[in-house]
């Protein structure tokens, strides 16, 4: 104790920062650092699973890097993320917004928007998958018929399944973002707002000037994750794709379906495990990169 | 719970004066709701098609016709009736709050900790901590696997709770959630006497209520509808959690879709209950942290 | 060599004890585990086998556990590499190769399991089982594919019986399609959509029926791209782009459009016939294959096989045993019949005269007499293979001598990779 009594305050930051942090790094080395650590050595190794592991260098990397399905497939990963994180974030920015100075019904109408991201993935998808059907039975394009439009492929086209599959991923996470996004809202200290009422500044400049600067942090922590899942896609596209996963032609295969099938179609775990090193190092430059630029000057 | 939507709303109708530009906000207002509303109906219209599917025959699920025409309610008395189906329920309900309980906790401890305590190698704990986040569960399965079996947590409990007892998700979500509380606040309790745990628990937690409220839910969520580790992790049935157990309406190859849809709405019951007990806190919170700010 | 030696101990070791037992006065119960995936009727069909075998050994329980399908095979992989799991297993034929090669299944003692006596009382398929000298797995039940065809729509369309050769085929389904005003399909003559059984059906089926072999050298050479090659799957083609009796993945699914009774023939497995059974009103019939140009006959059998893993040893292996000798008995063939709805694996138990003459299970048991089993390295990715390809034809239009060479040589890299161990 005396020793405690005797360290700065700084010192005393780090003793405390490290009994709160003492546990859980422990934690993360034995249940998840391992296991990455894991990933990392099978890279360079062999691995059907059932045998032994052989190490075989680099083979695993060049296979993959001269495969021409896994360069579309990294084309792919990179649409779901820029197609994606945009559209959903503005769009559950909106909705977020909206929300949050409505007061009829506003309990009930949040819970429509965040039902989606609690219902199954799996009957999700069926449902999607029918919607999109050709007419008779899609309701999409049941819908376009009765307006005389003629009807689109959307599932069975190489160009506008991967749009299709990314509504239905982007459908199911934006009760996700309009929540966290209200939380946010919610955590401004009223008084910004009493002050700029005062000062009788108008609705936009609210906006712009008071609330987005002030819901930075939850602008980063959104940016980052919902790339993070963009970048990760996989339940939509697998079960929406299900009888031909990542199809028509790979048009829709993003990187973790690749890693998927190669480990339990193919039990080539060695090779899943080069393209998970792969996505790993993505998705990290991608995290920095952006939390980089969203710094707090 | 509407008294407090009242009570948290700025009174913005103060600003203006005169009836003309009352009604005509008042017809803005309406607007908003009215597309807000219908928003809403159409975010669940897949929804509503997967109930109407649970309550079709097998015969009529490929009519895609959203009122049955004959509706049943056999596909849900076939999957109650299965006895092991309550075990199931019980076995998701257990794992899902005791992991939310803690996930809530540490990701708390931890995304604080990052936040506010300033020490060398924060960053990279930071990052490090995130990292976890960058690699598919499909990977570390395995491992996870070999690790369970040499410490004998196969088919237990515990087993299938472990991986997730803290979430990188939750950690930098707190982390960005309690960068917006003043530093004031925490050395004025530090001045008052309190000790670090005691900042945070007393004096921090409180105003990220809302933050916390809304992380229980997605931990919560993501356990219950979590599937393969506790596939792999599980060898008896009476462990098998809902998904688990639900997932065995399909076979090599065919799948009982009305099945499918019948459990999966039997299965969001419990979370949509989850959200809207834990919905109203991010209400609740907000009053605490207008009330101190 | 050093396992079998310490087999041998471990059974007389087990003997002693047995006699030990024995002399006291209780028999001491072995207690073996089982795996297979979960579905109900196999289940239950399971559990009156186990309870057959059970009274006839009091000295053994078997204990059976399942998993859901979806992830049967990489349960089953984590797991008994780890020592988990199961003595005997049930495992997909494709998947024996790997569990040979792991050293995760052990042979079938030749003494309970003369490799003479397999080949002469299994249907021949069953001989993908054999490597080297003796039997490592067998299966209880087969399947077969054979034609569904819609009742109600062959009364509508005039049609007396179901096609019996590939050019009838395509009669048969020009008078079966609907098209609506816009000249939208709304019921196909004929479902295609590669990613069911039509692959197999192709490989098996119409290449060996327009005088190909599909595979060379052990299906390790991929043996299709050439006429005969480009013949089956020209008439495959042909079905959607030139006689217009079909659409590529019309309602989602094959079997939902049949079901749904939007398709008046349909090719499928006699895995099916559980689930039509289950649509009412659905009236639909089953055909043998429909017979190629000059004649040929030829089906695609597939089926999942009991193995014992190495697991099991001393007298948990000798239960194993007999366990394996009861799944294989004619009985309990007839109660997986009855019960699953898979056919029986030997002739014996196969071709009796109610079976053949079943109108449900008499078309795919006489096509296990002419069946083959294709070997795979992996299904999947050698299914994908041919998805591909028809989808290069039909969504970017090219040309189907390319599409089959590009097809051929994807899938030889597949099996290449495979075999270079």
């Amino acid at each position: 104790m005396r020793f405690y009594n005797n360290l700065t305050i700084s010192q005393k930051q780090i003793v405390w920062a490290w009994i709160f942090l003492a546990l859980p790094v422990l934690f993360y080395v034995v249940i998840r650092f391992y296991p990455t650590a894991n990933a990392f050595v099978l890279s360079f190794q062999e691995w059907n699973l059932l045998g032994d592991r052989k190490y075989v260098g680099l083979e695993n990397y060049a296979k993959l890097f001269s495969d021409p399905v896994f360069w579309k497939v990294f084309k792919n990963t990179f649409m779901y993320l820029i197609l994606g994180t945009p559209v959903s974030l503005v769009l559950s920015f909106i909705i977020a917004y909206h929300l949050d100075k409505v007061r009829f019904m506003h309990g009930t109408i949040r819970a429509l928007y965040f039902l989606p991201f609690m219902t199954s993935a799996v009957a999700m998808a069926w449902v999607w998958r029918w919607f999109y059907q050709p007419v008779p039975i899609g309701v999409f394009n049941n819908f376009l018929a009765s307006f005389g439009i003629s009807q689109i492929e959307f599932l069975s086209s190489t160009t506008n399944a991967l749009p299709s599959v990314l509504a239905c991923a982007v459908w199911a996470g934006l009760g996700f973002q309009v929540i966290i996004f209200m939380a946010g809202l919610r955590a401004i200290p009223q008084s910004y707002y009493e002050a700029a009422r005062i000062d009788g500044v108008s609705t936009w400049t609210v906006l712009t000037e008071i609330t987005i600067p002030l819901l930075k942090p939850t602008i980063v922590f959104l940016v980052v994750f919902s790339s993070i899942g963009f970048l990760r896609i996989f339940d939509q596209v697998f079960n929406m794709t299900t009888n031909n996963p990542g199809g028509p032609l790979n048009s829709t295969k993003p990187l973790v379906l690749l890693i998927y099938d190669t480990a339990f179609n193919g039990f080539n775990m060695g090779y899943a495990a080069a393209q998970t090193v792969v996505l790993f190092t993505i998705l990290l430059v991608v995290s920095l990169i952006q939390l980089r630029l969203l710094k707090d000057s | 719970m509407a008294s407090q939507d009242i009570a948290v709303k700025p009174s913005t109708d103060a600003l203006f004066s005169g009836s003309s530009r009352n009604s005509r906000r008042n017809m803005g207002q309406f607007i908003r709701w009215a597309l807000l509303f219908g928003g809403g109906i159409l975010m669940i219209m897949p929804i509503v098609f997967m109930v109407s599917t649970s309550l079709k025959f097998p015969f009529e699920v490929y009519n895609l016709n959203l009122i049955p025409e004959e509706p049943t309610i056999e596909n849900y008395t076939y999957v109650l009736e299965d006895g092991r189906f309550y075990r199931w329920f019980v076995n998701s309900l257990v794992i899902s709050i005791i992991t939310t309980a803690s996930a809530v906790f540490f990701d708390a401890l931890v995304g604080y900790a990052l936040c506010k305590f300033k020490f060398p190698g924060r960053y990279l704990v930071f990052i490090a901590i995130l990292s976890t986040l960058m690699i598919p569960t499909e990977m570390l399965v395995i491992p996870w696997y070999l690790m369970s079996k040499s410490f004998g947590w196969l088919d237990t409990y515990w087993g299938i709770m472990f991986p997730g007892v803290m979430t990188a998700f939750g950690t930098f979500l707190m982390k960005q959630f309690f960068e917006t509380v003043p530093d004031d606040f925490l050395e004025a309790a530090r001045i008052d006497g309190l000790n670090e745990f005691q900042i945070w628990w007393q004096v921090a937690m409180p105003l990220v209520r809302p933050a916390l409220a809304a992380l229980a839910i997605f931990v919560f969520l993501g356990n219950w509808t979590a599937f393969i580790w506790p596939l792999i992790v599980t060898n008896s049935v009476e462990m098998y959690t809902l998904p688990v157990g639900l997932s065995s309406f399909g076979d090599e190859v065919d799948v009982a879709w009305e099945l499918i849809m019948t459990g999966a709405a039997i299965s969001t019951l419990p979370t949509l209950v989850v959200f809207l007990i834990f919905q109203r806190f991010i209400i609740r919170g907000v009053v605490m942290a207008g009330l101190k700010g | 060599m050093k396992r079998n030696r310490l087999r041998t101990f471990m059974l007389g070791a087990a003997t002693a004890a047995m006699t030990m037992a024995a002399g006291t006065g209780g028999a001491s119960a072995v207690e073996i585990e089982y795996w297979q995936y979960f579905f109900e009727a196999r289940v239950d069909a399971m559990d009156k086998l186990i309870e057959n075998f059970e009274a006839a050994n009091p000295d053994i329980t078997v204990k059976m556990t399942h998993f859901p399908y979806d992830s049967y095979r990489t349960k089953v992989a984590a797991a008994i590499p780890a020592g988990q799991g199961p003595d005997v297993v049930q495992l997909f034929y494709g998947w024996l190769n790997d569990y040979v090669e792991a050293e995760l299944i052990q042979p079938l003692p030749a003494d309970t399991f003369p490799p003479e006596k397999i080949e002469e009382e299994f249907f021949p398929m069953v001989k993908a089982m054999r490597m080297g000298d003796s039997y490592w797995a067998l299966p209880t039940a087969v399947r077969s594919l054979a034609l569904f065809y819609n009742e109600r729509m062959f009364e509508e369309a005039g049609i007396e019986n179901p096609p019996a050769n590939l050019d009838e085929l395509v009669e048969t389904a020009k008078k079966l399609t609907k098209k609506d005003g816009a000249g939208n399909l709304t019921a196909v003559g004929l479902t295609t959509g590669m990613t069911a059984q039509d692959h197999h059906w192709i490989r098996e089926v119409l290449i060996r029926q327009f005088g190909g072999e599909p595979y060379l050298d052990d299906y390790k050479t991929v043996n299709y791209n050439n006429e005969a090659g480009l013949k089956a799957f020209g008439f495959y083609n042909d079905l959607q782009a030139k006689h217009g009796v079909t659409k590529a993945a019309f309602m989602d699914e094959p079997q939902a459009a049949f079901k749904a009774g939007r398709a008046g023939m349909h090719i499928d497995g006699s895995f099916r016939i559980g689930a039509l059974e289950s649509v009412r009103g659905l009236k639909w019939g089953v055909a043998e294959l429909p017979a190629g140009p000059d004649g040929t006959k030829s089906n695609y059998s597939s089926y999942w096989v009991n193995a014992i893993t190495s697991k099991a040893e001393g007298e948990k292996f000798d239960a194993a045993v007999k366990f394996m000798e009861y799944l294989t008995s004619d009985e309990a063939m007839q109660i997986w019949l009855e019960t699953v709805g898979e056919l029986p694996a030997k002739p014996s138990a196969a071709m009796t005269d109610e079976n053949v003459n079943h109108p449900v299970y008499g078309p795919f048991i006489k096509g296990l007499e002419y069946a083959k089993t294709t070997v795979f390295a992996n299904e999947s990715a050698q299914r994908q293979a041919m998805v591909d390809m028809m989808q290069r034809i039909e969504l970017q239009g090219q040309a189907l001598e390319e599409s089959v060479a590009q097809a051929a040589e994807e899938e030889q890299k597949i099996l290449d990779e495979y075999y270079k161990k």
